[in-house]
């Protein structure tokens, strides 16, 4: 193992993994859990060293089968990626663990077809995070894609038409981010995303380069669902099998805002993005600033649980993508805390509802009286996570949110900064609105032995895990901003 | 009129591609029918095939298949051989086109088995009961 390929053993063991969950899952229920919790904790190790590499004597690439950059594939790793890395292998890791046992209550026998596509995904989002390659990164997109397409036609009743929306609406996506990179291609006869961006300087791209920029951002949003593009979330999150719906809910949308940051810094520039175009950026921010205030709105409406939290997915999409797009770097900073916030968030709220499905089989509201006394534990848990999404402090949601404020007002931008506030005042009811109905029964009813009945330990340690590193990181916020996230800004802010 | 036109024949493999693009993206989007979205679907990424593919052509010149004595005597004249990358990509997208379509159609099983039809109407119908 040496230093310079660190990160593509990181990436390499879930992929390899796959295979014998698949052949040995077969044989023995119980290869499964060893395999998939053993490689994700190599990857989650191995993702630490190479973040500490990183940070100690900057970014490295790997060549894939020893083409030079530009012909080959390159895999680079940078502080962002770095920190990528280690935000997907942990959230993956204490994911899977609540995810074995759903599983196997949802999906009995088919655990081993279910564990291979969870773990191909997981490879997936590694390479998304460390290509360096503009058509690689359409091919992994895709390998991301079709694997999640997979996992939520495996969930019941009208799971396959969900899926099949996502299909149709996915692909669109992929198709157009596809033809961006065509369009750069025939600008710079290049695929290399650091190659490109030098071209890109020293030519007069005009209306080619400006349509594939439009083609790639619109794909990417189509795919993060960002709030007019969103219609295939919802069902498809909610539907799901509640294992793919832990993993894919913290961190596909989150990924793909990492992927719009790549393109927009790694292959266009700022002067390009910001100050040739202010218009365009101006115009996105509004839209950023629709999306939360539509998504919140929209989230009000639901009556159950699941399918509340995937439209205030919908709602932090919205966050981020402003946030990128405020052209600060407090906005910025704001930005990149947010999606490592929003994970651990997403992850503890799902992990609470894994462990209510496990035990009631419903998340309908009305299901959810008397929780509180039945489940403590799990919802001190959603609760702190619930604390988090509104961004009480100290919990880690206040810190990105307050970020975002102070970039949006650095930047004028006074659509952006109401929405924000709109959309915690939304989350504020929706959640007290649940912790009510949790605490207190309807009136008249006998409620008077209320047996505790929690989730299995499978099911709440990761739960607590996830509730404690809210706090943590939001405690530990400033030395993660000084240290971690102003090294991972792009080159510009 | 006449620049519009010499515009659209100078480019026309271009505009061959939009034009299958939108046909692609009406199915997809207006069809009610799951089996003429996924068939707009594929017409869609065809179209994007055919615009890499015919942006490697170049007028009078070979395939890409160089004699190795003649290239060390002459070099590489580039003018002379087609771009073979853009198909090279293309094989690529193709294997990714496939394997959607393969899934989509797993899944499109798995409604007809459900619902018994595969007519959007239908479905919603049955839903809504």
């Amino acid at each position: 193992m040496s230093a310079s390929n660190l990160h593509v053993y990181v990436m390499a063991a879930p992929l390899l993994t796959a295979f014998f969950v698949n052949l040995l899952g077969r044989v023995s229920k119980s290869w499964i859990a060893p395999l998939t919790l053993g490689c994700l904790a190599f990857s989650s190790v191995t993702s630490i060293i190479v973040l500490g590499r990183v940070m100690a004597y900057g970014g490295f690439s790997y060549v894939v089968g020893n083409w030079q950059a530009p012909y080959g594939i390159e895999l680079v790793v940078d502080h962002l990626s770095a920190v990528m890395l280690v935000l997907i292998s942990v959230v993956a890791l204490i994911a899977s663990m609540s995810a074995l046992k759903s599983v196997s209550q949802e999906l009995p026998d088919q655990e081993y077809l279910f564990f291979t596509l969870y773990l191909i995904l997981i490879a997936g989002l590694f390479g998304l995070v460390l290509t360096g390659d503009a058509f690689n990164l359409y091919v992994l997109l895709e390998i991301t894609s079709i694997t999640t397409y997979g996992l939520i036609a495996m969930g019941k009743g009208r799971a396959p038409l969900a899926s099949f929306n996502y299909i149709i609406m996915g692909t669109i996506g992929a198709c157009f981010y596809l033809l961006g990179v065509g369009y750069l291609y025939l600008m710079t006869g290049s695929l290399n995303m650091a190659d490109i961006s030098q071209i890109l300087q020293t030519i007069d791209g005009g209306a080619a380069v400006a349509t594939a920029l439009a083609f790639i951002l619109v794909g990417l949003w189509v795919k993060m669902a960002l709030f007019p593009l969103h219609g295939w979330l919802p069902n498809a999150y909610s539907l799901a099998p509640t294992g793919a719906a832990l993993l894919a809910a913290p961190l596909m949308t989150k990924v793909t805002i990492y992927l719009m940051v790549r393109v927009m810094f790694s292959v266009f520039s700022v002067d390009y993005l910001f100050l040739q175009n202010p218009m365009v950026q101006n115009a996105i921010v509004w839209v950023a600033a629709l999306a939360i205030i539509c998504a919140s709105a929209l989230a009000l409406a639901q009556r159950d649980l699941k399918r509340m939290l995937t439209y205030i997915i919908v709602a932090e999409v919205g966050y981020m993508v402003g946030g990128v797009w405020l052209a600060n770097s407090t906005g910025m900073t704001g930005a990149i805390l947010h999606i490592i916030n929003d994970a651990l968030m997403t992850l503890c709220l799902f992990l609470a509802v894994a462990a209510i499905l496990y035990r009631l089989g419903s998340v309908e509201f009305d299901s959810l009286q008397g929780i509180y006394r039945k489940m403590p534990f799990t919802m001190a848990a959603f609760t702190v996570g619930a604390f988090a999404m509104i961004g009480i402090p100290p919990t880690a949601g206040f810190f990105s949110k307050w970020y975002l404020l102070l970039g949006g007002i650095e930047a004028g931008q006074w659509g952006y900064v109401v929405a924000l506030l709109f959309s915690s005042l939304v989350n504020a009811v929706l959640f007290f609105r649940i912790i009510e109905i949790g605490y207190f029964f309807k009136e008249g009813e006998h409620h008077g032995h209320e047996i505790r009945e929690e989730a299995p330990l499978m099911m709440q340690a990761p739960l607590l895990i996830s509730a404690v590193a809210l706090i943590v990181v939001g405690l530990g916020s400033g030395p993660l901003v000084e240290n971690v996230i102003k090294l991972a800004l792009p080159t510009g802010f | 009129m006449d620049q519009i036109m010499t515009l659209i024949i100078a480019k026309y493999n271009y505009w061959i591609y939009v034009t299958l693009m939108m046909i692609g993206f009406y199915a997809m989007i207006g069809k009610r029918n799951l089996v003429k979205k996924l068939i707009g679907m594929n017409i869609f990424q065809t179209a994007i095939i055919l615009m890499f593919v015919s942006a490697g052509v170049k007028v009078g010149a070979k395939i890409p298949i160089l004699d190795k004595y003649e290239v060390m005597k002459n070099g590489v004249q580039a003018a002379d051989i087609v771009n073979p990358l853009p198909h090279v990509l293309m094989l690529t997208a193709i294997v990714v086109g496939v394997s959607v379509t393969g899934v989509a159609l797993a899944v499109l099983l798995r409604i007809y088995r459900e619902y018994g039809t595969l007519e959007e109407d239908e479905i919603l119908e049955k839903l809504g009961k």
